[in-house]
């Protein structure tokens, strides 16, 4: 037999360990994306270049530059700098966690307020219209009607971005965070067994994203049920 | 420039420039196949279409680059003994990393094409065959030359995706740009200046490509009038 899976079943602790630990890493970075992506998305729609510009510059980079170049920039770029290690923010960056979790943030925040913006840029003109024709003031709108229709709408291209944001999570395993794919390398080196260790790794992946399709399908029916297709 | 270790990142940089260039070459001669396998009326073609699309869209491309260098060069030298090659042998890590990521493209490739064929009207291709073009003869003269309208902005996107993932690649050991600057990073001690200068080269690279693609677009779209709204 060419394939040696009993390995892989005597170290499925260390996978499942692992699954967590990519739980939290994604769900910690789309909470504080999610934040930071918000104000930026509406930035990202005022007629204003003074408050457009600063927003559409950073969209730009961080969606123009990989990924692994934003981590590495976090995590070993930031410690050449003297004062950043000797201010008293240093025990976070030294922290591969946080690093992680502070690019991914950032990463995600950027393409979650371009998914915003076009979803606000795309609410009917009749909502805007209604409200302001019962008196609602600026805040008031974007409050009552503008964030919850688009963030409704935003959730089809949200939930795609979410399974991005899961893939992208694997790239912790290079700051030595022991995620799905950090136990996998560890079960890979430890016996040399690659192959198996690696396709373990990819069926947790697709189990995982299977799941989020899943739930993203049951936020839409309870949220965007009035946008779906008639029933015959 | 940089400590001297401009001329070597440059290099870097071309090799990922090669590097991205030709995996899109092969993903997109997966995607055309993928879709067209996707889209034919026989079953299990549709049906491996559909796994092959499915299965690599969802697991992130590290998994997948890791099990393809590591876990396929583990998996050829185990298959090698029992076909009687007794030599160890050891994949070429640029030809790997063209397949590689040929291989994971090519799915969301399939995706971006299937869409667009979809997007063509169906009565091109009943044209086609009204005037006794074969199947071949209808998929390549009259479907593809249309369907590139319809695929640019996805594919824009896709190409995209596949220049930032070649940084992955530098992660099992191609001297791409991204493993150059590392190497200068720990030789220098100066890890921000040199990725902050990879950085600007990926930006500089994707924002070429974005005009480049954008006048594609305007070229294919000549004779095609917005929906004005």
């Amino acid at each position: 037999m060419i394939f040696d899976f009993s390995v892989i079943w005597d170290n499925l602790p260390l996978y499942f360990g692992g699954v967590l630990i990519t739980l939290k890493i994604l769900l910690i970075s789309l909470a504080a994306g999610l934040a930071l992506a918000i104000p930026l998305g509406l930035m990202r729609v005022s007629k204003s270049p003074l408050v457009n510009f600063p927003a559409w510059l950073y969209t730009y980079v961080i969606r123009g530059t990989p990924m692994l170049v934003q981590l590495f920039l976090i995590y070993y770029g930031l410690a050449q700098f003297e004062s950043v290690r000797e201010s008293a923010l240093w025990p976070y960056f030294s922290s591969a966690t946080f690093c992680a979790c502070l690019a991914f943030a950032i990463n995600t925040s950027a393409y979650s307020a371009e998914i915003l913006a076009g979803s606000l840029k795309s609410t009917p003109h009749g909502e805007i219209e209604a409200a302001k024709a019962v008196g609602m003031s600026r805040a008031k709108l974007y409050r009552r009607i503008l964030l919850p229709s688009a963030l409704r709408r935003a959730l089809p291209q949200y939930s795609n971005e979410v399974i991005m944001m899961l893939h992208t999570t694997s790239l912790a395993s290079i700051v030595t965070l022991i995620d799905i794919t950090g136990a996998a390398r560890t079960v890979s080196s430890r016996f040399y067994l690659p192959f198996e260790a690696f396709i373990t790794a990819g069926a947790f992946y697709l189990c995982l994203t299977f799941i989020l399709v899943r739930l993203f399908k049951q936020a839409e029916r309870r949220w965007l049920a009035y946008l779906a297709p008639r029933k015959a | 420039m940089l400590n001297g270790y401009g001329s070597t990142i440059l290099d870097g940089a071309w090799l990922t420039l090669t590097l991205a260039l030709t995996s899109m070459a092969v993903a997109i001669f997966l995607g055309l196949l993928g879709a067209a396998f996707r889209l034919s009326p026989i079953r299990w073609l549709a049906l491996l279409g559909e796994g092959y699309a499915t299965v690599i869209r969802g697991i992130p491309d590290l998994v997948l680059i890791l099990l393809i260098f590591y876990g396929g060069q583990d998996l050829v030298n185990r298959v090698a003994p029992m076909l009687g090659y007794d030599e160890y042998i050891d994949l070429n890590p640029f030809v790997a990393g063209v397949f590689t990521m040929g291989f994971i493209f090519g799915a969301y490739l399939s995706e971006t094409f299937r869409g667009a064929f979809m997007a063509i009207p169906k009565g091109q291709s009943e044209a086609g065959a009204a005037y006794g073009m074969s199947g071949m003869q209808v998929f390549f003269r009259i479907l593809v030359p249309q369907m590139i309208r319809f695929a640019i902005p996805g594919f824009t996107n896709n190409w995209l995706v596949l220049t930032k993932a070649t940084a992955l690649i530098s992660v099992v050991g191609l001297q791409d740009m991204m493993f150059k600057a590392k190497s200068a990073a720990d030789a220098t001690r100066e890890p921000f200046t040199f990725y902050l200068a990879v950085a600007a080269l990926y930006l500089v690279l994707t924002s070429v490509s974005l005009l480049a693609l954008r006048f594609l677009d305007k070229r294919y779209s000549v004779g095609i009038k917005a929906a004005d709204l």
